[in-house]
């Protein structure tokens, strides 16, 4: 199973004076980690595309493109790049570069994103939510199904016989499908013969078993040729050596980060209590020692059998060199436990399930 | 009416999905219906929600003693008043324009949910389900007399309508709170310290008994 790490590129915050740091800084920051990320051994950094103070990861593709150069074999993605405010064929140009540039190891998860900042941003309507997406999710499809494009579609220049440049390394870049949930996405992956990527962010993380079930079953029925049927875990999650000193340090930041997000949607602060359930055996907060996250992570693939799951582990402004170290025990400590324990499950009788 | 056996569900996302899989759960038969073909809800309800019925949203109205609102509140303007109008109808959606998008008739009003109810002309509106996370439901649900019992509010202008509703919260696993009239629906909208927080009945009285007693 791969194991990986995402990233909104969330800034520094001054411990002494509980200021922010840089933006620029937060680029270099968010480099260092996927070059140590490969270092230890981690399958895959995805960056989400982000455009606020505290998280400015707006351009994913230029620090994965650094990354590319730096680094020899960890998959490099986004997670996710809102494609709804995006132009597809800028998109799929930058990702088949950065394709290029790192011998074939890009990949593009789409997603309509759960933070909208780039709607105005790009002078687009929320209003146009489900068809932006649904639009230019198509002609992304198309774009990476051939080079040469003729397409027509509401919100973006119709091509003719346009020429789409560079090519991907082995044909095709997976483009991965993500949601958070919602039934229908999944279904809608399964009938594009995309992989797809579950966002689970909160409660108890088994609740997605059923739609990986639903994705196989849908895959079963529509058999899109050549289709790409891996599914992926996407959570929050964070490594420290020792597992209550982690849920301690991580709390402050997970609280932080929502209590600013719920300030902006309207929902309460999260309490200790809330935290602390999800945080230990069954709930989405992947928070703890290696041993322990090891545990949950083979557990959760009991239920789900992912292919990859991923963590975002920097949020609400974690120090860097927490975060460098939670990298470096998630690729040192728990994927080793994790391989040993799904190699010996794997050899087991079946009649010990 | 006497007690409610069937319950439709208009909606087949992430609150659609967790209603009905509470409603099975308490006993009652399902049908559900959405913006897609039933074949297609089949498919998704398999999984999701095992033992409900997919079926055209017109036939799930026509069959189901309650019907609940679980369609994204943009749509809300596709649904069919006539159909509706004497029906109990509980409306879940919220209002999210830093989501969805801005929707004039919703900007201002004191709850979403009683813009709804001008729409639907006779219907007996209940406000609820609103201000519970569609992820927080399954894990939630505890036997009556449970001391961590969530509660959920209950609001609306029929008291007969509320009445029936509470008791299906209250068999779902939660416990029901009167809120009273439609227009206190605004005491657990979003923005509230209501809404989103893990609060047991008394708290939710307590939450909710200064703007009633106004």
């Amino acid at each position: 199973m791969e194991l990986g790490v995402y990233s909104f590129g969330d800034v520094q915050r001054d411990p002494k004076t509980g200021e922010l740091g840089s933006t620029a800084e937060a680029q270099r920051n968010l480099l260092e980690a996927i070059q140590l990320a490969d270092e230890v051994g981690l399958d895959y950094f995805g960056i989400g595309e982000h455009h606020t103070r505290e998280m400015p990861a707006s351009a994913a593709t230029v620090i994965l493109g650094a990354a590319a150069s730096t680094t020899k074999n960890i998959t490099l993605g986004s997670a996710v790049t809102v494609l709804s405010t995006d132009d597809p064929v800028r998109v799929f140009q930058q990702f088949a570069t950065l394709d290029a540039l790192s011998n074939g190891r890009a990949e593009i998860t789409a997603g309509r994103g759960s933070s909208t900042e780039s709607f105005p941003l790009f002078g687009h309507s929320l209003n146009d939510y489900d068809d932006l997406y649904a639009e230019k999710l198509d002609l992304l499809l198309k774009l990476n199904d051939s080079e040469e494009v003729t397409w027509e579609g509401q919100f973006r220049p119709s091509l003719n016989h346009a020429l789409v440049v560079p090519r991907p390394e082995n044909g095709k870049l997976p483009i991965w499908l993500a949601t958070g949930g919602n039934p229908n996405s999944t279904v809608r992956a399964a009938i594009a013969g995309l992989p797809v990527s579950y966002a689970i962010i909160g409660g108890d993380a088994e609740r997605f078993a059923p739609l990986a079930q639903l994705y196989r079953q849908a895959v079963e029925q529509v058999k899109v040729p050549g289709a790409d049927t891996r599914v992926s875990v996407a959570s929050p999650g964070f490594v420290g050596d020792d597992a209550k000193a982690a849920k301690d340090l991580w709390w402050n930041h997970y609280h932080e980060a929502f209590r600013a997000l719920g300030e902006i949607r309207g929902f309460p602060a999260p309490q200790r209590p809330g935290y602390d359930r999800d945080a230990n055996g069954k709930g989405a907060l992947f928070v703890g020692s290696p041993e322990e996250i090891a545990d949950r992570i083979v557990a959760l693939h009991g239920a789900m059998q992912h292919d990859r799951h991923f963590f975002q582990m920097d949020l609400g402004q974690v120090a860097q060199k927490d975060f460098l170290r939670s990298i470096e025990l998630l690729g040192t400590k728990v994927k080793p436990l994790v391989d040993a324990a799904l190699a010996q499950k794997a050899d087991a009788p079946t009649e010990a399930v | 009416m006497s007690e409610p056996k069937i319950i439709g569900i208009l909606g087949a996302g992430r609150v659609g999905t967790a209603i009905a899989r509470r409603a099975l759960a308490a006993g009652y038969e399902v049908r559900v219906a959405s913006s897609r073909p039933a074949s297609d809800i089949a498919l998704v309800l398999q999984f999701t929600a095992p033992g409900a019925v997919a079926a055209d949203a017109s036939d799930v109205i026509a069959q189901s003693d309650v019907i609940v609102l679980a369609l994204p509140l943009s749509k809300y303007r596709s649904l069919p008043a006539d159909q509706l109008a004497g029906k109990i109808v509980i409306d879940t959606m919220n209002y999210w324009a830093p989501t969805d998008g801005t929707l004039t008739e919703f900007e201002g009003a004191p709850s979403s949910s009683e813009v709804v109810a001008d729409y639907l002309t006779g219907a007996r509106l209940v406000r609820s389900f609103n201000h519970m996370g569609y992820h927080e439901m399954d894990g939630e649900a505890r036997p009556a007399g449970d001391p961590d019992r969530r509660a959920m509010a209950v609001a609306g202008d029929d008291a007969q309508a509320r009445s029936i509703v509470a008791d299906i919260i209250d068999r779902m696993g939660f416990d029901p709170v009167d809120a009273g009239r439609l227009a206190n629906a605004r005491d657990f909208a979003i923005g509230t310290p209501v809404f989103g927080a893990p609060l047991g009945r008394h708290d939710l009285q307590a939450a909710l008994r200064a703007p009633l007693a106004a």
